[in-house]
């Protein structure tokens, strides 16, 4: 018991105290938020079906940062324009022109799932080559060069997309069936987001099942825990880590389709922020975590929709909803200060620290 | 012709000679062992067989034909599997998947239930285990899970990498035991030992390994014989 307390530093009291004011600060605005009461049960209720929906979002994106730093141990700093290029491709080839001639309007769940299938293509192809031609070779080096390598292929990718498309904001068509919401429980929830939630959910319970239950996602766990003794096995780790980019960008090409449903907008720049927050949901849940990912992805959705009314608002900050990303990259320091690993991550052992 | 033979292999770790030219043979059927002191370049000898390293020189040739070629993990599908050293269990899977890591390399439905079964009756503690997560076994169950894996790929060579180390005593005379009997049911084995005396006890042949060079190969009868092997392996002064 008192080597325990030997070991503590200055370091952590002081990180220990941040944790404490954070935590308090967001009590007392909570208190203060809901003595003022100055929204109504609707609002609530909205803003957690769109943080729940956002969220979704984060999770997908999340699940290409967990999957690919579970078998390789990098940080894919790239995955963000995975998920933008698949997108920003439908809707130029696709989106775009089947609205203009009305195909879009007539045959809307066609469209829909051929899109999706082109921005997963999409998406998976440029995955692919990035990591056949940037992340490879560099298996042996040492964890920073990859790592930097990641963040160049990301710039790479953002102004080769703006270089091929242009920079300007390019629209995405609305559904006509996706319009209006429906009720559930007295809750009025946008169809939009409905689809988006349900989507998500289905796709990562089906990853899930895949990365546990078939032969192939047993092989990438497998690779995951020791590279040289999933070879002595027969196991191919270059094929198994070449599916692991595939599945990761896959989900990735997905969220693209979901989120251009939602904000109905797309350019080469929209990879940037929600890479950064699906990074953060990741970490968050646990990095090398496929649940923690998920879980961490609809955590960090709801605090960033819930957090500026209910933290914020009671402290008399003005405009708290700009302030939504504050609150994120606040959670993620609070996590890293009180459970380094994450909420479902286990404590890295020293070679993969 | 002998099932595997390795000529005048040298192999390095960036700069550092391992093997310095290390040469043997073993014959359909037989035990095997490699033993020697710590570093001496047992488990290089046994990467460098199964692929993990390459060789800058000599070959190795598996039932007539060079290995060069193949990737690791093309071996098993030859027909060479390695118990790791230190066994090297997935600790995050469970007993089950870490068993159908074992056949990954094979689609016969109605063999690999064979050789579950077997493996099942050689080590009837990992039925019971099954679902439970490999990192959870004590060091004698996680052994007998890496011998069963490396069965499940229905080698005709397997290679074994200090399997007795961190054992009991107990543990380390019903491995040998295991070991036996694997090779009475047809299967060829390379043993990589420390423990010379137990080594000796199932082995045909044996091999001295020192700092990358062999440097006295015999029967296993012999070998307890010889002197220096008595002096410097066996503690017999």
């Amino acid at each position: 018991m008192l080597q325990r307390f030997q070991n503590i530093s200055f370091l952590d009291i002081a990180l220990w105290a941040l944790a404490a004011i954070i935590i308090t600060v967001v009590i007392w605005g909570t208190i203060a938020t809901i003595i003022d009461n100055p929204y109504n049960p609707q609002f609530w209720a909205e803003t957690i079906v769109f943080g729940i929906s956002q969220g979704s979002l984060y999770a997908l994106i999340a699940i290409g940062y967990t999957l690919v730093y579970g078998v390789l141990f990098m940080i894919n700093f790239a995955h963000g324009e995975f998920f933008m290029t698949g997108i920003i491709t439908a809707t130029i080839f696709l989106a775009q022109p089947m609205k203009e001639t009305g195909f879009l309007d007539n045959y809307p769940i066609i469209s829909l799932l051929a899109i999706a299938a082109v921005s997963i293509l999409v998406s998976m192809a440029i995955a692919l080559l990035t990591e056949r031609v940037a992340y490879r070779p560099l298996r042996k080096a040492p964890r920073l060069v990859p790592l930097i390598t990641a963040i160049g292929a990301s710039f790479f990718w953002q102004y080769f997309f703006r270089g091929l498309y242009g920079s300007e904001v390019k629209p995405f068509p609305p559904f006509e069936i996706l319009k209006g919401k429906f009720t559930i429980a007295g809750v009025p929830i946008l169809k939009t987001h409905a689809v988006v939630i349900v989507s998500a959910v289905i796709m990562l319970i089906g990853l899930y099942l895949f990365v546990m239950k078939t032969k192939v996602g047993k092989s990438i766990r497998a690779v995951a825990e020791n590279k040289d003794v999933a070879a002595l096995m027969g196991i191919n780790v270059d094929r198994a880590i070449t599916i692991t980019f595939a599945m990761g960008s896959a989900m990735a090409g997905i969220a693209g389709v979901l989120y251009a449903l939602v904000f109905r907008q797309t350019h080469f720049f929209m990879g940037f922020i929600p890479g950064i927050k699906a990074f953060t949901a990741a970490v968050l849940g646990g990095i090398g975590s496929v649940p923690g990912a998920a879980l961490g992805g609809f955590l960090l959705g709801m605090f960033e929709s819930i957090g500026p009314a209910l933290f914020l608002e009671g402290l008399g900050i003005p405009a708290p909803h700009q302030l939504k990303d504050v609150i994120a990259f606040t959670m993620l320091v609070l996590v890293l200060i009180l459970r380094p690993q994450g909420i479902l991550g286990e404590r890295l052992a020293e070679e993969k620290a | 012709m002998a099932m595997l033979e390795v000529n005048d292999i040298h192999t390095y770790y960036g700069n550092i000679h391992a093997l310095q030219g290390v040469s043997l043979e073993v014959e359909e059927g037989e035990i095997v062992t490699l033993i020697g002191a710590n570093g001496a370049g047992k488990t290089t000898t046994l990467r460098t067989i199964s692929k993990l390293l390459t060789p800058r020189q000599g070959n190795i040739l598996f039932e007539g034909e060079d290995i060069a070629q193949y990737a690791p993990h093309e071996m098993v599908f030859k027909g060479v599997a390695m118990v790791p050293e230190g066994r090297g269990v997935f600790a995050r899977l469970t007993v089950a998947e870490n068993l159908d890591m074992g056949a990954f390399s094979r689609d016969d439905t109605k063999g690999i239930k064979q050789d579950l079964e077997r493996v099942f009756t050689l080590f009837p503690r990992l039925k019971e285990r099954r679902s439970q997560v490999a990192g959870t076994l004590s060091g004698g169950e996680q052994q007998m899970l890496a011998t069963g894996r490396a069965l499940m790929a229905h080698p005709r060579l397997m290679l074994m990498d200090e399997p007795s180390m961190g054992l009991a005593p107990i543990l380390v005379e019903d491995t040998f035991k295991t070991i036996k009997a694997i090779n009475e049911e047809g299967t060829t084995i390379l043993l990589v030992e420390q423990n010379a005396t137990m080594a000796f006890s199932v082995a045909d042949r044996g091999y001295v390994l020192q700092t990358g060079e062999i440097v006295l190969d015999d029967t296993a009868e012999n070998l307890k014989a010889n002197e220096m092997v008595q002096k410097a392996y066996l503690g017999i002064e």
